[in-house]
């Protein structure tokens, strides 16, 4: 067994998509039309056939009363794995995006979360390894 | 005063407003997690608001509404009281 898909719940796909490719980076990999929404994933340029991040519909009654619970906590529901906190907080702010937590140094890990513009908070994290090992 | 006096007796709530004057406007996310990593403090987040509201009720703490957000800010206006009953030099100017 394998992870190979995950979700977001993004309240347009269409504004998702360009958020999910132009701003973060990630490369569209299908499309597929399904009446009144898509089959739509992206997967991140340094993995390519990796982990699918599926831009699923948030319509379900259920959903937009959890995700707004979670956005109003600061809850990011889904994370990214990136080299340097740092660098990636200073270009996404450069293109307009919110984060409501600046990368913050938690000792073995810096964290910052910024908003996807579809209804979610997303975490970016840096593990720390090297740090405490070397001291 | 009684009330913030309570507030500040408990040393998760301490731990708090330690990190909100580190820095100011913490989503509630943002301060679990400070008080997890920096003070070994695993308390739910349900619990860590019931300190929120805690803090709150005694003017420590302000929670404001910015858009779909809610950010935690630290007011220290009440603890002037304690030192104007007790000044800090030991007697009243």
């Amino acid at each position: 067994m394998r992870i190979n898909l995950s979700s977001v719940l993004v309240d347009d796909q269409a504004k998702a998509l360009r958020f999910y490719t132009e701003t973060l980076g990630f490369q569209k990999k299908h499309d597929i039309p399904l009446g009144e929404h898509r089959w739509l994933t992206v997967v991140s340029p340094e993995d390519p056939d990796g982990t699918e991040l599926v831009l699923e519909p948030d319509e379900h009654p259920a959903v937009k009363p959890f995700k707004s619970a979670l956005v109003e906590d600061g809850i990011p529901f889904t994370s990214f794995a990136v080299k340097d906190v740092m660098a990636e907080h200073k270009r996404l702010e450069a293109l307009g995006v919110r984060f409501t937590q600046p990368p913050t140094d938690l000792g073995t890990v810096i964290t910052a979360v910024f908003d996807d513009t579809c209804g979610n908070l997303i975490q970016i994290a840096q593990e720390i390894h090297t740090r405490k090992e070397k001291s | 005063m009684d009330d913030v006096c309570q507030a500040i007796a408990d040393a998760t709530r301490r731990a708090i407003l330690d990190e909100l004057v580190q820095r100011d406007g913490q989503t509630l996310f943002e301060l679990c997690g400070r008080l997890t990593m920096k003070h070994g403090i695993g308390s739910s987040r349900q619990a860590i608001s019931q300190h929120l509201e805690v803090l709150e009720a005694a003017g420590l703490v302000i929670a404001k509404r910015e858009g779909r957000y809610k950010f935690h800010w630290f007011n220290g206006e009440p603890l002037k009281a304690i030192t104007r009953r007790w000044p800090a030099n030991g007697r009243r100017s």
